[in-house]
């Protein structure tokens, strides 16, 4: 079975796996490295549980070739807390019960951060577009868009302070 | 059989090792070939990558512009000179998706996926394929593509509407704002003193591949773009389509509904 | 937010609210926002194995004979397993209460009667190589006629679905192929009635489709234990189901369960634990068995379809005298839960109204679908469905206000329900009155003033009739009375007499499928694991079927003592309160 040494940045922090020919980036994040955020939901790209940045950009980690992330930077929902400071968006998650099931919850915040870094006042359409490739089964979404507003609120008084 | 990736420095090589091997497939941005992978395909063990830059490059030439077949659909929305394109690369998937998919790899899309090609066989899309020595019409290419999985997209190439008003491109999905077509809308529809000349209209999902609206772009041809000129294109609608029934809609209500989202691209209305 | 109507009932209730109306933080919200809540699948274990199913194409088929000769020398692959391999290899959910005769395999062999069953399961080192395994499987199928239809299955010469139950119904009580309600005589009332409205109202299956699929992890621990991570919902069905399946004593079994990616009712009846556990029986190693998205929402069990036939009739001045249902569950083809849904469905009729006169048949049935189960208020929410548009148009029929029309008929305090008890802390009026008030529906002065708390009780309406119309139709006698196999015995006895005769109900139009959508059916290449169907063989000869000996009445089965524990329950209605 042939298997490829891989480095590449997760979380902030350097990483290394050997991956299999043809593997795709959720395996080696979950089983290879032990970062559970990420989750298996369809591996069709339908459901938008395996979103993970790369060079912080939104991908659907069970369509990437695990492979091609080589020397690039990794982001999961993981590295968001800052030890027992929660980002933001965490924050607001809790705070607006932007979660039941939270099987999506990963997902969701990182799709919620990419907006957030490209655009810091979001309208809500903007919050829609933006997280329209992550399903919940759940909530029916509202409070998780009242969630992501509140965040980019919150980021902007942050940042002007 | 364990899988194994290739990568190629160029199409030629990659269009080679895929004629050599019949268990081989071109990874485009991989959303349709890693899906088939974590569905347990035994179709292929074989992934043909190409690394070279310039299929993901965008080149304005005169009135028509070249898109290199690994661009995504997120460079797509981002590239200045691609301003016309970007509501249609915005339809697809979500935002991670289009982080992957490809301008090349949509081409390949089986129905009722392949929204972004609908809008390029309204712009005169011409396909450059690996070793070919002239590009073919995109057109000519979607009725052989299913025949030919070997063939290797090098580019296409499309006109730059002069004017952003004369296309237009509607999505109909019963989810929004990420959906399967129902069915998609593209028409190009150049003014020359107030007359339609040379409508170009093209449906996704209407068929087994997109394709042309021949009877509706012959019922535009002269005529104004206002409602009385146009209602000879839309009871034309679906003539000479055998729309497909499939899990989203039935032939008939294609059908039915066609003519309805056909006047409102060609008249700009809201959905 | 949420508005208090607290004026309603307010001499009911200490109003002295600590947790309602107020949010409270859930327990596991943070381990959701920081991606650490434990699902399942959120365990490391070394040298962790994959189990798949070969999965039948058919909706009905017979199995001639499976090859795994060369699916067991694939590469990777530790066992190939099949139904012969699973140590009590038939059961139903419910068994484990007493309520039901086993009719399921873990693993099929003998013939698959859905379109998805699994027959044969491989454990490989990968994924990947597990996959490659099941494409190597070569089975040979004998295609039977199918049935998709809760009615067309009840037609007499429909194709036997579960041969537990060969007239595709389950017998309820041991004595009848439907549940029966009987209140009062509702031919009666059809006769007094001024008017007589009759509707049919059906829905189809239901997929819960969680963002998380079905899945469980089972690995050694300790010299005689397994350990099984599970999405489960309901920890002890799974227990009991495993311990039953593997013949193994419950505490040989370490079931952890916890965080649920959604459920919804699609993880109550699962059956990934005793997969997952017997693989690793099997092969020493930890194993992972998980639906992936087609499966779950192919072969994962959804809300079964129903089908209700409602028939009032209406007195002159607006009341319902009587109410007939005939419903039809559609199971699948196997019985899971839904026997439960329809006495749960029974124990609701007629809906939340008083109604002198209420006959119902309900009927579980079995067909060629994919076995359903439970989501959100099973066994309610469709005949709820049925009851309110057909309340709609009896009020459109009459030329009633239907907010009015339900005041009329709502049940009071006091008044007695259908299925003999009497009704209390009913609100349906005062929920009528809100909504009319809400939507802006207005009532006459004299349906606002009403109230659930008084009226109720009065006359008639607070006795059970005195005479209740009864009736033996539907009986099951031998080959449909669905024996079940004593120890020991090779197969149920049956005798084949015909089927008693039972009216022919009004054509339906044929189920067609319209097959599934390009882009979401597996891709090409996966049809490995739906076996290839083989070119069609030719018909064999019919059964001469078993000696017509007459059987003496069947008893029921002993209470296995060694096997998982039962819970006493009057589910089955073999016991009186």
């Amino acid at each position: 079975m042939a298997r490829k040494p891989i480095e590449f940045r997760h979380n902030g922090r350097e990483q290394a796996a050997f991956v299999e020919e043809g593997a795709n980036l959720l395996d080696v994040l979950r089983r290879g490295i032990g970062d559970f955020a990420p989750k298996y939901g369809c591996g069709q790209g339908t459901c938008g549980c395996c979103t993970v940045l790369v060079d912080g950009a939104p991908h659907l980690a069970c369509l990437t070739l695990a492979e091609s992330v080589a020397g690039r930077v990794v982001e999961t929902a993981s590295g968001l807390a800052k030890g027992t400071e929660l980002h933001p968006l965490q924050q607001a998650f809790m705070d607006h019960f932007a979660a039941q099931c939270g099987y999506c919850t990963p997902g969701m915040l990182m799709a919620a951060k990419v907006l957030l870094d490209q655009n810091p006042a979001p309208s809500r359409l903007d919050v829609v577009e933006a997280l329209a490739g992550n399903i919940c089964r759940c909530t029916g979404y509202e409070p998780i868009i009242t969630a992501v507003l509140d965040a980019a609120s919150r980021l902007t008084g942050r940042r002007s302070a | 059989m364990p899988i194994s990736v290739k990568t190629c420095t160029g199409i030629e090589e990659a269009a080679r090792t895929l004629a050599g091997s019949r268990s081989a497939r071109l990874f485009g941005g991989g959303t349709l070939v890693m899906r088939a992978l974590n569905e347990g395909t035994q179709e292929f063990d074989t992934l043909v990558r190409v690394s070279d830059p310039a299929l993901r490059q965008v080149k304005p030439e005169g009135d028509r512009i070249t898109i290199g077949a690994a661009v995504t659909m997120a460079e797509v929305m981002a590239n200045r000179d691609l301003g016309f394109l970007a509501p249609v690369a915005r339809t697809i998937g979500g935002p991670a998706v289009r982080s992957a998919a490809t301008v090349g790899g949509n081409l390949f899309a089986a129905s009722p996926y392949g929204d972004v090609t609908v809008a390029l066989l309204a712009l005169d899309g011409m396909v450059t394929l690996a070793g070919a020595a002239r590009p073919v019409s995109l057109e000519d290419f979607l009725k052989v593509r299913d025949r030919e999985p070997r063939t290797v997209v090098a580019a296409v190439t499309i006109l730059r509407p002069r004017d952003a008003q004369a296309f237009r491109f509607r999505k109909v999905s019963r989810v929004k704002p990420k959906g399967i077509s129902v069915m998609s809308i593209a028409a190009y529809l150049p003014l020359s003193g107030g007359r339609i000349t040379g409508a170009r209209v093209a449906y996704g999902a209407m068929g087994p591949t997109p394709l042309r609206a021949k009877a509706v772009e012959r019922a535009l041809e002269g005529r104004s773009l206002d409602a009385a000129g146009i209602a000879a294109a839309l009871a034309a609608a679906t003539e000479g389509l055998d729309p497909p029934t499939d899990a989203l809609a039935s032939s008939w209500y294609r059908r039915e509904v066609a003519p309805v989202h056909l006047r409102r691209v060609l008249l700009d209305e809201a959905p | 937010m949420i508005e208090f109507r607290k004026e309603l009932f307010r001499d009911e209730r200490d109003d002295d609210l600590h947790e309602i109306g107020k949010p409270t933080q859930r327990q596991d919200i943070a381990g959701h926002v920081t991606g650490r809540s434990p699902y399942y699948d959120d365990h490391a274990f070394e040298g962790l194995a994959h189990l798949k199913c070969l999965r039948s194409p058919h909706h009905h088929a017979r199995i001639r004979s499976i090859d795994t000769r060369e699916a067991e020398r694939a590469p990777g692959v530790y066992r190939v397993i099949l139904a012969k391999d699973v140590p009590h290899n038939l059961n139903t959910l419910l068994s484990l209460m007493g309520f039901g005769l086993d009719d399921e395999p873990l693993i099929s062999g003998g013939k698959v009667a859905y379109k998805g069953e699994p027959v044969a399961a491989v454990v490989a080192e990968s994924e990947r190589a597990a996959f490659d395994a099941i494409a190597k499987i070569r089975v040979a199928w004998e295609v039977l006629p199918h049935v998709l239809d809760v009615e067309e299955a009840l037609k007499p010469g429909a194709p036997v679905v579960n041969e537990t139950y060969p007239g595709n119904t389950f017998t309820y009580h041991e004595t009848y192929d439907h549940q029966k309600l009987r209140y009062g005589d509702v031919e009666a009332a059809f006769r007094q009635a001024d008017r007589v409205v009759e509707g049919r109202y059906q829905m189809s299956p239901i997929e819960q489709a969680p963002t998380e699929t079905c899945g469980a992890i089972a690995a050694q621990e300790g010299a005689d234990r397994f350990v099984c991570y599970t999405s489960t919902q309901a920890l002890f069905f799974s227990l009991g189901t495993a311990a039953k399946l593997l013949k193994l004593p419950s505490n040989r079994l370490h079931l952890i369960g916890g965080t649920v990616g959604g459920g919804f009712g699609g993880k109550v009846d699962s059956l990934h634990e005793p997969m997952a556990i017997l693989g690793c029986m099997l092969t020493g190693r930890p194993v992972k068995y998980m639906f992936d998205r087609a499966e779950e929402m192919q072969v994962g069990a959804p809300r079964g379809a129903e089908r209700w036939y409602l028939k009032d009739a209406i007195g002159r001045d607006g009341r319902i005298l009587g109410r007939q249902f005939t419903g039809y569950f559609d199971s699948g083809a196997y019985t899971r839960l839904s026997s439960y849904a329809i006495i749960k469905s029974a124990g609701h009729l007629p809906g939340p109204y008083t109604i002198p006169n209420v006959s119902a048949d309900v009927y579980c049935v079995f067909t060629n679908r994919t076995p359903a189960t439970a989501m959100r208020g099973f066994g309610i929410t469709g005949v709820d469905f049925a009851i309110e548009s057909h309340m709609d148009v009896v009020a459109h029929e009459i030329g009633m206000n239907p907010i009015e029309f339900r005041i009329l008929n709502a049940y009071r305090d006091g008044d007695m329900k259908a299925h003999r008890r009497i009704a209390k802390n009913t609100a349906l009026i005062e929920c009528c009155q809100v909504v009319s008030e809400k939507a802006n529906w207005p009532i006459r002065d004299e349906f606002r003033r009403m109230s659930s708390m008084v009226g109720g009780g009065e006359g008639d309406n607070g006795r059970v009739p005195n005479y209740t119309a009864t009736d033996q139709k539907g009986r099951v006698d031998g080959r449909n009375r669905g024996v079940a196999r004593r120890p020991g015995e090779e197969r149920p006895r049956s005798v084949p007499a015909a089927p008693p005769p039972r009216p022919v109900p009004p054509p339906v139009p044929a189920y067609a499928s319209t097959g599934p959508l390009p882009g979401f059916a597996p891709t090409p290449g996966t049809a490995g694991r739906h076996a290839p169907p083989p070119s069609p063989q030719p018909a064999p000869p019919p059964n001469s079927g078993a000696p017509a000996a007459a059987a003496p009445p069947p008893v029921p089965p002993t209470p296995n003592r060694t096997g998982p524990n039962r819970f006493s329950s009057s589910v089955s209605g073999l016991r009186r309160r």
